[in-house]
């Protein structure tokens, strides 16, 4: 697959750094929309996202897991400018994209791209499979028609469609997954550092998501590509990411190398995300109902104060109400927003139960 | 998903909407089925649904048989266009006037295919109700969340306006709504995906069902409400003795909470077994692809999943062997020429495979 570095557009990744170092990072990230009620009076502020900030660095996938509403897909648009956050920085390789306009916004924007969860919405339906392709190549000039054509050729055998069977068909002539490979073979043609994907295998059945997971872990190995990697389903995140990174109603919860979010989870709603999780291994299969939590994530109109997460959560106390869970670091690398985190588990057993343990505040 | 499966979902959402009310048909003097020994509550038998599509045949289903009893959960997996959806619509009568519908489905020994509408709409709500995936198009959206359990409720039981609102209160707290009274004038927009859910499951209970199918009910929930929903449609399910059909793509949701599986493949049972049995003794290549490839918290990070390639069939030319041949690791020459059936070949397990995994390993 050497053959793709040729393509236009191909040097533009040289400059990045060494696998490990911060490739972006985004600091007190704020979003909020304005509801409008009725002829168009102010209804309330939707805090979509409310200071937020973590890093995704060279060549590693960080995960963000969140239920609907928790900000994870507003989180991700913020970082793209589209639209701009509120407040908040996010540098791209130490460029502000915040205080960027115009084309040098858009020079800056090419190392990132999109990958979304709706194969057939985010393909224009009367468009031909390799004009899909083609057209971030065009819109950024590019390379000349023959050489754009050729890149063409090279991305489509890449996500694994033959150019010269699928080149020109339309969406709906092709199936989910089939649809997503164009969207990734798309995202791909500028030889972007960083993909995001937003729940982008979550709407194909379980074995074509298979397929597509793999191919993300190949292009990753390929080219050294860092994930931005959203979804509601925490195995499937887990699975593919280096660190993850718990959201609840437009805040941080936890953020930590995968395996001990998993093995060690500090925060309770990451516990109560993990539980709810339906194993295949009935050897595995939880007690039910065991650590399941109780209630709905509340309005993100009108948030609890203090700790968000405090009115399902079973260790809530008066102090999670009145202050706000800062982010602190309490493992390598881990970091939780929570006053009281979950007591460390056993080595290999299970956890204990956060509603029958005692409070460890601060001592976990 | 074949275009024919599509059709029948399209088509079925619309019928389903209008059917609404009809959910909460019949008698209330209907007891609470056990579900004795003599007459399975439903048995399906060799059920086969076609429909004609662009002047092809589409073949959904293919000989489905399956049975179950009162206080059972019955999942049946499969992926998009396996037919468990048009399967299980073809029990309450739901699929459309192209359906070409054959074989038997016999519930409490009574035959409901080639059944009068007039005669299935009695069915439907005391004997059968139905929940769908998509609360928010199964409600209607202009009309108060009470008033579409009372229009429920009042459609074939005998109470006036009054009982029937302290019924549907009594419902909604039955499907632990909060704030069951409030929530009974609010409109579908005001509520949660997992509260619009828990309002279709109440209508669905409006007349004590003694089968509930749950198509996916769960898919388009979060995951904490995902536990809480399937947490509440079990615990209903021991208080009313109600039997379980839960259709889902996910096999996870199926190992915790049936006690029985079905998988399907190109509108075929492919195997079956005790959730236990069959999680622990995959035998079927299929069902071990499926599992394979479902993403696990405990795999290591960028693992990548073992993948077969190319996808289901095209329902409209099916293959004379084994559905699953084209892409099974395992094919020979007998797959691809003679179709195995489904069959008991260990007590209580049964497969239709040639070739089966046996301890895990492909002979």
């Amino acid at each position: 697959m050497t053959t793709v570095a040729t393509g236009p557009g191909t040097d533009a990744r040289a400059q990045w750094p060494d696998p490990g170092s911060v490739l972006l990072d985004a600091h007190h990230l704020v979003q909020e929309f304005v509801v409008r009620d009725h002829g168009g009076v102010k209804g309330g502020v939707v805090q979509a996202v409310s200071d937020v900030s973590f890093e995704v660095r060279a060549g590693e996938t960080l995960g963000v897991v969140g239920e609907t509403g928790s900000g994870k897909s507003t989180l991700a648009r913020s970082v793209l400018q589209a639209p701009r956050p509120k407040s908040g920085e996010v540098y791209l390789q130490g460029v502000d994209l915040v205080k960027l306009h115009g084309r040098e916004l858009l020079e800056t924007r090419r190392h990132m791209q999109m990958v979304f969860q709706d194969p057939f919405g985010s393909l224009d339906p009367k468009w031909k499979v390799a004009e899909i392709v083609e057209e971030p190549l065009v819109a950024y000039g590019a390379g000349d028609r023959a050489a754009r054509r050729k890149r063409v050729g090279e991305l489509l055998d890449l996500v694994g469609l033959d150019p010269a069977r699928y080149g020109a068909r339309r969406p709906r002539q092709l199936s989910g997954g089939q649809c997503q490979r164009v969207a990734i073979a798309r995202a791909l043609a500028l030889n972007p550092a960083l993909i995001i994907c937003d729940e982008a295998v979550s709407s194909l059945d379980v074995l074509v998501q298979a397929q597509v997971l793999n191919l993300f872990e190949q292009l990753r190995d390929e080219f050294a590509l860092s994930y931005l990697f959203i979804a509601h389903d925490l195995a499937l995140v887990k699975q593919v990411s280096d660190r993850v990174a718990v959201m609840y109603l437009g805040k941080l919860c936890e953020v930590g190398p995968a395996q001990s979010i998993y093995l060690e989870p500090f925060h309770p709603y990451t516990l109560a995300l993990l539980d709810s999780i339906p194993s295949p291994d009935p050897s595995k299969a939880r007690a039910r109902g065991h650590h399941t939590i109780s209630g709905e994530p509340p309005s993100p109109i009108d948030p609890p104060s203090g700790c968000r997460f405090r009115t399902r959560c079973p260790r809530a106390q008066e102090r999670c109400a009145l202050e706000e869970p800062e982010m602190r670091t309490l493992g390598h690398d881990h970091a939780v927003a929570c006053h009281f985190p979950l007591p460390r588990r056993v080595a290999g057993g299970e956890a204990t139960d956060p509603t029958t343990a005692a409070p460890a505040a601060g001592s976990a | 998903m074949s275009a024919a499966e599509g059709a029948a979902v399209t088509d079925g959402t619309t019928v389903a909407r209008a059917a609404a009310p009809g959910t909460g048909a019949g008698t209330s003097a209907t007891p609470v089925a056990r579900g004795g020994p003599a007459a399975p509550l439903l048995e399906i038998a060799d059920l086969h649904v076609h429909f004609r599509q662009r002047g092809q045949d589409v073949a959904a289903v293919n000989g489905l048989s399956y049975a179950t009893e009162a206080g059972r959960t019955l999942a049946i997996i499969g992926e998009s266009g396996s037919g468990k959806t048009v399967s299980s619509r073809a029990i309450v009568g739901l699929l459309p006037p192209s359906a070409k519908v054959t074989g038997s489905i016999r519930f409490l020994g009574e035959e409901l295919i080639g059944l009068p509408e007039p005669q299935m709409r009695r069915h439907r709500g005391p004997d059968i109700a139905m929940v769908f995936q998509d609360p928010a198009r199964s409600l209607h959206p202009t009309m108060r969340i009470g008033q579409q359990i009372v229009e429920a409720i009042r459609a074939h039981l005998p109470l006036d306006r009054k009982a029937a609102r302290e019924r549907a209160v009594e419902l909604l707290r039955l499907v632990r709504l909060p704030a069951a009274e409030r929530r009974y004038e609010e409109y579908p927009h005001q509520l949660s995906g997992g509260m619009r859910q828990r309002v279709m499951i109440a209508i669905a209970l409006a007349c004590k069902p003694k089968l509930l199918i749950a198509d996916e009910a769960t898919t388009a929930l979060d995951v904490t409400t995902q536990a809480q929903v399937m947490e509440l449609l079990l615990d209903l399910q021991q208080q009313l003795g109600m039997a379980l059909v839960m259709i889902s793509h996910d096999m996870g949701l199926a190992a915790t909470y049936a006690d029985e599986v079905i998988v399907m493949y190109a509108g075929r049972a492919v195997e079956r077994a005790t959730t236990a049995e069959l999680f622990s003794h995959v035998r079927m290549p299929y069902t071990k692809a499926l599992l394979e490839a479902v993403p696990r918290i405990d795999r290591p990070a960028h693992a990548r999943l073992p993948v077969v390639e190319g996808r289901p069939p095209d329902l409209s030319a099916l293959p004379p062997g084994c559905a699953f041949a084209p892409r099974c690791p395992g094919a020979q020459d007998d797959c691809r020429e003679s179709r195995p059936p489904l069959e008991e070949h260990e007590p209580g397990h049964l497969w239709a495979c040639w070739h089966p995994c046996m301890g895990g390993r492909q002979p």
